[in-house]
């Protein structure tokens, strides 16, 4: 039973470190062997997870690594061809029956919660009991919610639970969903108290601020014994809150570890595999080459929320630049790139001066920067056009000759930063729509690396992007910056600031309000740096008033 | 991981092959349809329908259309909607028949004249939708009404006759191969934006522009001249096509060219299912304005009365549109 468990996650292909965990007495669930094919794709190849009683434990991969496919066969929604599933102690038998994962104690919180906005807190709480209530008519409303009220407050959740759902904050949907899960249904008269929650990105669309309280509900759980199963992209949080790990990568266990016993660089090439170094690769070869020592200033440069900004930025360095939203930090990318409405103020790049009112996106591109911008889908590339099209679109006039586009040629072009990029899949005949958000991202990047330019503009290159994209990005921006391209790095994520720059500039109040150097740089100083920025706005009123 | 590569590589490229043949079927379902249907109307009137004169009035006569069709094409890729150019394709023929019959301008000035104010049109076009910035729809609604009116009113409402015979051989009493040179005259100009849709950077930025024009303005398209371009471009092409209209019949009507408009479109988006479906191309839309009156010729043989034109237009267009949509749709949960 459980006491013959031993975890298998050996790999022996890869070579990767592999702990093989104490076999545990209070395991509450143990899925070994687990297979499943989708055509002729293997989704899951032999996975394997355990999770102790009182456990955190994440599961971490890719987009499309199988975390979720492996989820939904503990849910019972997938049927593997093969695998074993022990749920504290007993042998399960494929297929589930419905409800018997439910019934064994295992909660599942999705990470589109599963809650319907238009009705109360209290019926969302209570919707199983609603949906088999007999009762077609009668409901005592008066008990009902004093009933959510108290279950809520057990889980210190205080908000009142006559409100609908959409009026509530984020973060009180994700709580309210957590103890949905896990508060004991007496209403339905099931014996089935909850042994192990699976949390599927529980905090992406969570405001930053809130994330503690997540944390907070699931240490309460795991001190009553439960275990939790946290599957996550962000690094930070896996390092902060999980006891051990274990990482899938193409369907196949990488390896479960402590997580105390692994950094971060390792935890990042367990996920990812060998593609951060192919990125470095490819850097190489697409970074801008020759007169590499010119700097990126800008003079007095002013936009709708600026004013007059100054700024000198060295070739090889990553300069960030950040703030609180609606700081405007950067506009200062928009508007060096010719891209702002109402930018002054001048540009200098070498012998090159630009004004900034006349600048525009061509002329831009002709000094030799480059614009990643935020909205991929919206400013970043055409959704609705091949792969090929957007990597090229560029530097099509290259391949314009004796009175013909050279297509053989932008295909070898295409291909070759497909490959360089790793972009998946290879096909760049593809519409652009079908690839995933981390592909996406790189057909922009190709788009403009393309270019080989002397500045590289990053705004918030890695939002909604895997961790192994976003790990190939990071490579890929720290070697252009190696090889002489000046990169300025705007983003509201402190902690990639933090790892990616050795200077970060904080706009607040519409000017440089602080240069963070060196040592100073790190997570916890911008991000205190940046709340000041907002305190100096209405230090009378507090935090809220700035807004 | 160096083994386990190429076996995944393996593993995923029969989806995107299959996905490229499906791909292949949609494309041709057009042309197929109208062989079809040639061969339909073939059986079912041999004697009138599969002859020489027949197939020589369809492609003459329908290159008009043809013409206006492809000039569509441009304000379509980038985005925008030009529903001014049927009826700059009455003012330019108005205007050609009139300057050369009632003031005696040469023919050839007076075509001259005639594409400069169709010119002047497209440019009014661009300046209010682009630099102004009003949608164009409206732009052009209120500018193609414009042309309308000042057709009628320079010819009092009334036909006019007595076209130079120099240009009407020039446009159909010439013929090669049995067939009226008007026809070849559309043909080189569905080829020349064929090409340039297809074989420039400026048809690659076309596209771009239509289909995200913040993208294309920050990678450093000038997407103002583009979409100005466009609209000039078409009602250049409608000018052509009314010069063609004046040189078909010797004559010009008030309000002429204005049935049009709704063929042209539907045309336009048909050929957009076809070929490369779901981008507007040339020669699809060539192949949809034959398709159109191919079965509107034998359905007419076949005895039915002049309202089965918009009948057929209408039932065309929505079963190719709602076709395509639903094997891109099959297509995509296949995927």
């Amino acid at each position: 039973m459980a006491g013959d468990s031993v975890t298998r996650n050996e790999d022996p292909g890869t070579g990767e470190r592999s702990d093989t965990p104490v076999a545990s007495p209070d395991l509450i669930l143990e899925a070994k062997g687990i297979t499943k094919r989708y055509g002729g794709t293997l989704a899951l190849d032999a996975a394997a997870v355990s999770v102790r009683s009182g456990e955190v434990h994440g599961l971490l991969g890719q987009n499309g690594s199988g975390k979720s496919t492996l989820i939904k066969v503990l849910a019972g929604v997938v049927l593997p061809e093969e695998g074993e599933l022990t749920v504290g102690g007993d042998r399960l038998t494929f297929p589930l029956a419905i409800g018997e994962a439910h019934r064994r104690g295992l909660r599942f919180v999705h990470q589109n919660l599963g809650l319907i906005g238009t009705l109360t807190v209290a019926e969302n709480l209570f919707i199983e009991r609603l949906a088999l209530s007999r009762r077609t008519f009668r409901i005592n409303w008066g008990s009902f919610f004093d009933e959510a009220r108290d279950t809520l407050r057990r889980y210190g959740l205080h908000i009142d639970p006559r409100i609908a759902v959409q009026e509530i904050k984020l973060i009180d949907r994700s709580l309210l969903a957590i103890t949905r899960a896990v508060a004991p249904n007496t209403a339905t008269g099931s014996a089935s108290i909850a042994r192990l929650i699976v949390l599927d990105e529980p905090t992406v669309f969570l405001p930053r601020d809130d994330v503690g309280r997540v944390f907070g509900m699931i240490r309460d759980l795991v001190s009553q014994g439960i275990g939790v199963l946290f599957v996550s992209h962000r690094m930070d949080e896996v390092r902060d809150h999980t006891d051990r790990v274990t990482v899938l990568r193409d369907g196949r266990n990488i390896g479960t570890v402590e997580t105390d016993s692994v950094d971060d660089d390792e935890l990042v090439r367990m996920i990812v595999g060998e593609h951060a170094a192919r990125s470095a690769r490819a850097a190489e070869e697409l970074a801008a080459r020759g007169d590499q020592d010119v700097p990126l200033r800008l003079h007095k440069l002013s936009t709708r929320t600026l004013r007059e900004i100054d700024l000198t930025v060295p070739p090889g360095e990553i300069l960030g630049i950040t703030g609180l939203a609606g700081a405007g930090y950067e506009e200062i990318l928009y508007a060096v790139f010719g891209a702002g409405r109402g930018a002054t103020g001048s540009v200098e790049l070498g012998p090159d001066l630009a004004d900034v009112r006349e600048l525009t996106p061509h002329r831009a591109m002709e000094l030799g920067m480059a614009l990643i911008p935020a909205e991929r889908l919206l400013h970043g590339i055409a959704a609705r056009v091949t792969v090929e099209e957007n990597e090229t679109l560029t530097v099509v006039d290259r391949y314009f000759k004796r009175l013909f586009l050279n297509r053989s040629a932008l295909n070898v072009v295409a291909s070759r930063l497909t490959m360089q990029l790793g972009i998946q899949p290879t096909d760049h005949q593809m519409q652009t729509d079908q690839l995933s958000g981390g592909n996406q991202q790189k057909v922009l990047l190709a788009k403009w690396l393309v270019r080989r330019p002397r500045v590289l503009l990053l705004h918030e290159p890695t939002q909604g992007v895997d961790v192994g994209a976003r790990a190939d990005i990071s490579t890929f921006i720290r070697q252009m910056a190696e090889l002489g391209t000046v990169v300025i790095f705007g983003s509201a994520e402190y902690e990639q600031l933090a790892d990616l720059c050795t200077r970060v500039v904080i706009i607040g109040d519409g000017r440089i309000s602080r240069v963070l150097v060196g040592d100073q740089v790190t997570k916890e100083n911008i991000l205190s740096e940046c709340l000041r920025t907002s305190s100096r706005v209405a230090p009378a009123l507090g935090g809220a008033a700035a807004k | 991981m160096t083994v386990a590569t190429p076996t995944e590589r393996g593993a995923s490229s029969p989806p995107a092959v299959r996905r490229r043949r499906r791909l292949s079927l949609e494309r041709y379902v057009l042309p197929l349809t109208w062989l079809a249907v040639i061969v339909v109307f073939s059986i079912l009137k041999p004697d009138v329908f599969p002859t020489g004169d027949n197939a020589s009035a369809i492609l003459s006569i329908n290159a008009v259309l043809v013409v206006l069709t492809i000039g569509l094409l441009a304000p379509l890729t980038v985005g925008d909607l030009d529903i001014s150019a049927a009826a700059v394709v009455g003012l330019s023929a108005m205007l050609v028949v009139i300057l050369n019959t009632n003031r005696h301008v040469p023919v050839g000035y007076a075509v001259l004249i005639a594409l400069a104010c169709s010119c002047v049109v497209g440019l009014i076009n661009g300046f209010f939708a682009v630099v102004v910035g009003i949608d164009a729809l409206i732009v052009t609604l209120g500018t193609g009404s414009l042309a309308l009116g000042a057709t009628a009113w320079m010819s009092n409402n009334s036909t006019v006759t007595g076209l130079a015979q120099s240009l009407v051989n020039l446009v159909v009493q010439d013929q090669i191969f049995g067939v009226s040179i008007e026809f070849y005259y559309s043909i080189a100009i569905c080829v020349l934006v064929f090409y340039l849709l297809r074989y420039t950077p400026l048809g690659r930025r076309m596209l771009i522009v239509g289909q995200a024009r913040e993208v294309a303005r920050l990678s450093g398209i000038n997407v103002a001249r583009i979409r100005i371009g466009s609209l000039l471009f078409c009602s250049f092409l409608a000018g052509i096509a009314g010069i063609l209209y004046a040189g078909t019949s010797g004559s010009a009507e008030p309000g002429g060219g204005s049935e049009l408009l709704l063929p042209a479109y539907a045309a336009a988006f048909l050929g957009s299912t076809t070929l490369t479906p779901g981008r507007f191309n040339a020669f699809g839309s060539l192949i949809a304005v034959y398709f159109l009156a191919t079965g509107i010729v034998g359905l007419e043989l076949l005895g039915a009365q002049n309202y089965v034109q918009q009948i057929f237009y209408g039932a065309a267009l929505l079963v190719a549109v709602l076709a395509s949509t639903l094997i891109k749709r099959a297509a995509s949960r296949n995927a």
